[in-house]
Parts: structure tokens; C-alpha cells; sequence
């Protein structure tokens, strides 16, 4: 006797239905931008990625900051980054810290070395995460949040991406 | 002018340890004091000075209410992360050797069990972390486990520190915290293998790696050395304090140097310094580690070994109470419980008294380094002695 195959699939909607319902994934802690990070966050929503660099003496640097604490100058720019960088350092999460990473672990959370100089931090794709080690080279991406209207500049591994040059 | 041997702690006192609790932050912090204000033979009407806890979001006023204290002559607010504590002793010294105080009551201890508990997100709330939050948490970098393991990461990358080694810091603690009463983890015995088996909170760090989630609260009495001399308990001298407020306090990821403490060590240098005393003087280290991997990367920093030594020091077993430089004879915040660093001071102040359980009274102790770790390596260290 054969089974009804559309009972089967029932049964199987039925079985994964509350499953279903815990895997809606709570929203990430939104950014709060203020008066000093704000183009940064926009810059992001246009997918470009920006760090502040000091128009007196060059230097780039992240997070942002009044003044540049070499030179002590105010005047600065957000300047666009390559988005590419290395992992300087990561640690495989097994234990969500926060609600929202609950339905998220295990998941790489990563201190990104960019080819600028300055250091970022992101988790990395789950396709990622068993194959994260120091000095691998990532890429940005940008992934709008659907509950919050951020978009977040997040990394993933690369392969064998070209090394990226600073051209003054 | 100089610090050192100018102020005495007279009076020690804490809450029972526990993982669960009915009562506020305030009321375990208020039963420490009067605790402390017992054990030194002191009563509420000779304390002029009272530094709340930072990290308990503690007010004077809570205490001048409570306590009933008709005078305060001083009070202050110390922000140095978990590194307040020794701040504010240091804070005491200056007040106390300045005359602008007598006798400074300092408390603190959390309810990290049943108050703050880390995976409800709401742990970090301190002003300094803006940066943290703003850019690390939507990104997922959300817990002290995850900063410190990403730092420990990099250790084992730079120097080839194990897993196993830093399992050798938990059953060191664990070792101890059984010969201690107190201890919440007294009469649970833990293996190397038990450390290699615990399950991966954050890599490198396992469950066991990690202090413990606790409730619980302590005070100290700090007076004049002088006046120490005729209270109801042996003085122990503060020999020296020193503190460091490092570069990059605002996140551990902006660290130059990410596998190491360095702050630890100028703390040290300035501590040492004012005690007129080389680390290995020190016959016993009191290091507050959230983690185990930070005992490895203060002995580096302290000086006590080179830097990507401390994972073979530690698993030659020179941190064991019978080893060269016993550390946590307590168990630390990762057998005996986590009070803000609190446990560490009575710890030192005890094992000075010769009160602790002969068991693990460290042999012919006379000075002891107290380690505290704040915000993002951050530190202070306190050099405590003997008084002769
Ligand atoms: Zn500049």
C-alpha cells in the first residue's frame, strides 16, 4: 500500500512547524550612531566602506575619534578602504552572549586587520566557520538588517584575493 | 612624599558565596561593610570615608543613609573597569596620607549569577564601552569571553601556548578552592582531563576556563598604618599601589599588542617601585582573572617569566602552592567565586594574618602582589606586607 505523499509532506510541515517558529532569529543589537560615527554608518548603506583619516598627517584610523592622536589635528575626512583585510586574531562562539546569536552558534567572531592598518571586528558567514585561521584574507560585504533599516559592513574569507597596495 | 607603608588594611569582611540570591547588590555590600568594620574592632561612627564600587553602579549616598554615617569627610567615584578595586585603594592611601581622611571603607562584589548574567546582553553597560557597542555588538563580538579568548587566540598563535596549559591555571584554582571552605567550588574536584572534556564556550575557551558566574560582596577598612598598630586585627601594610591606564581602553580588538598585558607590568613597575621590591620578593601572586589565559599573560607581563613563557611555567606546575610563585591560594574568581576582584585582597590580607586554612597558608609569606585587570588591560597592582 503506498502512503498519500501529500499526508507525508503534512506530517513533516507539521513536525517542523514549531522547530520553524524558534528559528526566526531575533534582530542584532542595532548600531547608534552619533554626531561623530554617523557617515560612517551611511556610507555603509551606500556599501561603501569608510574609515576617518586625518587630513594633516595622512594617517587613517578606526574606531573614530575628535581628534587624530598623532598629530592632535581636527580635520579629517571619511575616506574610502579597500575592504579588504587578515584576520589578526578570532574565536569559534559556542555560547550566544546576546539573544540574538541563540539560533546563530557556533559562529566566528573575527578582529579584522584591514590593508589600511586599522582593525574591524566581524562575525563571519556560517559557511565559514569551520575554516577560520590567523592571517586568512577576507573580504567586506554589506548586509541590510531587515528589522532595523541598518546596514551592517560584515567579512567573509576570500580565496586567493590579489594583495591589495595603499596608492598614495 | 611616598605611599608606600603610609596605610594599613585593618578590616576584612564578605558576604557568603553563592550561585543564586534574593538579596540587591547594595544589601550584600552592606553586609560586608559591617563585616570589614567587625573584624578590624571599628564601628560606623570612625569611617570618614567611603568609595563605592563602579562596576556595582554604587552611590555614597546609598551608604551615608544605611550606615547612618553623620560626616563623610571624602568620597569618590573610580572608573578602571575591573581594576576599580585597586584604584580605589590607591585612592584611600592618598586620601588617608593626606589627611583628608581617617578611615576609608571600600566595597564591593556583584550578583553576576542572579543580577547580571552575561547572556542576557546586559552586562555592559558602562560608558566607556560606547565604542564596544556601537561597533562590536551588532557584529556579534559581545561577551568578555569573546574579547579575552580572541586575545588568548592570538597567544597561542604568537608563542604555541595549549589549551592544556591553560588548563593547567583552572585545576590550579580548582586544587586550591579544596582546601578552602569558603569556595564555591570546594569539595569538586576537577582533572586536567575534566578542563580538556568541558564543553567550548568561546574557543580557546572552555566552560572551565571561564571564572565563575557568582554572587556575593566584600569590604575592606582601610586607616593610617599608625593607627592600624592598635586595632583588633594584625595591620597589613600597603607597601605599594600602582595603576595603568593603557592605550586603546576602549576596545581589547584596538590593542597593539593583543597576546600580552603590558599595562600589568607598568602598573607593576610603579607598585614595586613605591614597595622597594623586585617581583620575585613577592611570595605569593593574587592574579583577578576572568580567564584562565589571563594568569599566563600577567606572569608575563609581571616579569615573572619572559613573554610566551607562561604556558610552560604554569604547566611545569610553578603556580601550585608548593611551586616557586603560588598564585590564587583561594582559588580565584574561577573556584572560589568572582567578586569584582574583592576575594583576591581579603585573600592577600588573610594570608598575611596566618588565618587561612593551614592547608594553604603559603609558607613564611610576607609580601604579596595583587593583581587587577580593568576595561581592556587596563591595570593595578597592589604590593601588600607584613607588618613587622
Ligand atoms: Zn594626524
Amino acid at each position: 500500500m503506498r502512503e498519500h505523499p501529500g499526508g507525508e509532506r503534512g506530517q513533516l510541515l507539521r513536525r517542523c512547524r514549531p522547530v520553524l517558529a524558534t528559528c526566526v532569529m531575533m534582530p542584532r543589537p542595532a548600531p547608534e550612531p552619533t554626531s561623530l560615527t554617523r557617515g560612517f554608518w551611511e556610507a555603509a548603506r551606500r556599501h561603501e566602506l569608510v574609515v576617518q583619516r586625518c587630513t594633516a598627517c595622512r594617517v587613517y584610523r578606526h574606531y573614530p575619534r575628535v581628534l587624530c592622536p598623532d598629530c592632535h589635528s581636527a580635520d579629517w575626512q571619511w575616506t574610502p578602504v579597500s575592504g579588504r583585510g587578515t584576520i589578526f586574531t578570532f574565536t569559534v562562539t559556542h555560547r550566544a552572549f546576546h539573544p540574538a546569536w541563540v539560533d546563530r552558534v557556533p559562529y566566528v567572531c573575527a578582529t579584522i586587520e584591514l590593508d589600511e592598518g586599522v582593525r574591524m571586528v566581524s562575525d563571519l558567514p556560517a559557511e565559514d566557520t569551520a575554516r577560520a585561521e590567523i592571517g586568512m584574507r577576507v573580504e567586506v560585504f554589506f548586509e541590510e538588517q531587515p528589522d532595523d533599516g541598518a546596514t551592517l559592513p560584515r567579512f567573509r574569507l576570500c580565496e586567493n584575493p590579489p594583495a591589495y597596495v595603499v596608492h598614495e | 612624599m611616598t605611599l608606600t607603608a603610609q596605610c594599613a588594611i585593618v578590616g576584612v569582611g564578605q558576604t557568603v558565596y553563592t550561585r543564586g540570591t534574593d538579596r540587591s547588590t547594595l544589601e550584600l555590600h552592606l553586609e560586608a561593610c559591617r563585616r570589614a568594620l567587625d573584624d578590624a574592632g571599628l564601628t560606623v561612627a570612625d569611617v570618614d570615608g567611603v568609595i563605592p564600587s563602579s562596576l556595582a553602579q554604587g552611590t555614597v549616598e546609598d551608604f551615608i543613609v544605611n550606615l547612618g554615617l553623620r560626616d563623610l569627610a571624602f568620597s569618590t567615584s573610580v572608573q578602571l573597569g575591573g581594576a576599580s578595586l585597586i584604584a580605589s585603594v590607591q585612592n584611600a592611601c592618598m586620601a588617608i596620607s593626606t589627611g583628608v581622611a581617617s578611615c576609608v571603607l571600600i566595597p564591593a562584589g556583584r550578583r553576576g549569577y542572579s543580577g547580571e548574567r552575561v547572556s542576557t546582553g546586559k552586562a555592559v553597560t558602562a560608558a566607556s564601552m560606547a565604542t564596544v557597542r556601537e561597533f562590536e555588538f551588532p557584529l556579534g563580538n559581545i561577551g568578555a569571553a569573546q574579547w579575552f579568548a580572541q586575545a588568548a587566540q592570538r597567544h597561542m598563535h604568537e608563542f604555541g601556548t595549549t589549551s592544556e596549559q591553560l588548563g593547567h591555571v583552572a585545576v590550579n584554582s580548582r586544587a586550591n578552592a579544596n582546601l578552602n571552605e569558603r569556595a564555591l567550588m570546594y569539595g569538586k574536584p576537577m582533572t586536567l582531563a575534566d578542563h580538556q572534556n568541558s564543553r567550548m564556550i568561546t574557543s580557546p575557551f572552555r566552560l572551565f576556563d571561564c571564572s565563575l558566574e557568582s554572587d556575593g560582596a566584600g569590604a575592606l577598612v582601610i586607616v593610617s598604618a599608625e593607627r592600624g598598630r592598635d586595632l583588633r586585627k594584625p595591620p597589613v601594610l600597603i607597601s605599594g599601589v600602582g595603576i595603568s591606564h593603557s592605550d586603546s581602553p576602549t576596545s581589547i580588538t584596538q590593542k597593539p599588542h593583543v597576546a600580552g598585558v603590558p599595562a600589568i607590568g607598568v602598573a607593576a613597575r610603579r607598585a614595586l617601585g613605591m614597595a622597594g621590591m623586585h617581583v620575585t620578593d613577592a611570595d605569593c601572586l593574587i592574579i583577578h582573572e576572568g580567564f584562565t589565559w589571563y594568569v599566563i599573560a600577567a606572569l608575563e607581563a609581571l616579569g615573572v617569566v619572559g613573554m610566551g613563557e607562561g604556558g610552560p611555567y604554569v604547566e611545569e606546575g610553578h603556580i601550585r602552592l608548593d611551586g616557586r610563585t603560588p598564585v590564587n591560594p583561594h582559588g580565584g574568581a574561577l573556584s572560589e567565586a568572582h567578586v569584582s576582584g574583592m576575594n583576591h585582597i581579603i585573600e592577600g590580607v588573610r594570608q598575611l594574618r596566618d588565618e587561612v586554612e593551614p592547608a594553604r597558608q603559603v609558607d613564611g609569606c610576607e609580601n604579596i602582589l595583587v593583581v587587577n585587570e580593568g576595561n581592556f588591560f587596563d591595570g593595578a597592582v597592589l604590593s601588600l606586607r607584613r607588618a613587622s
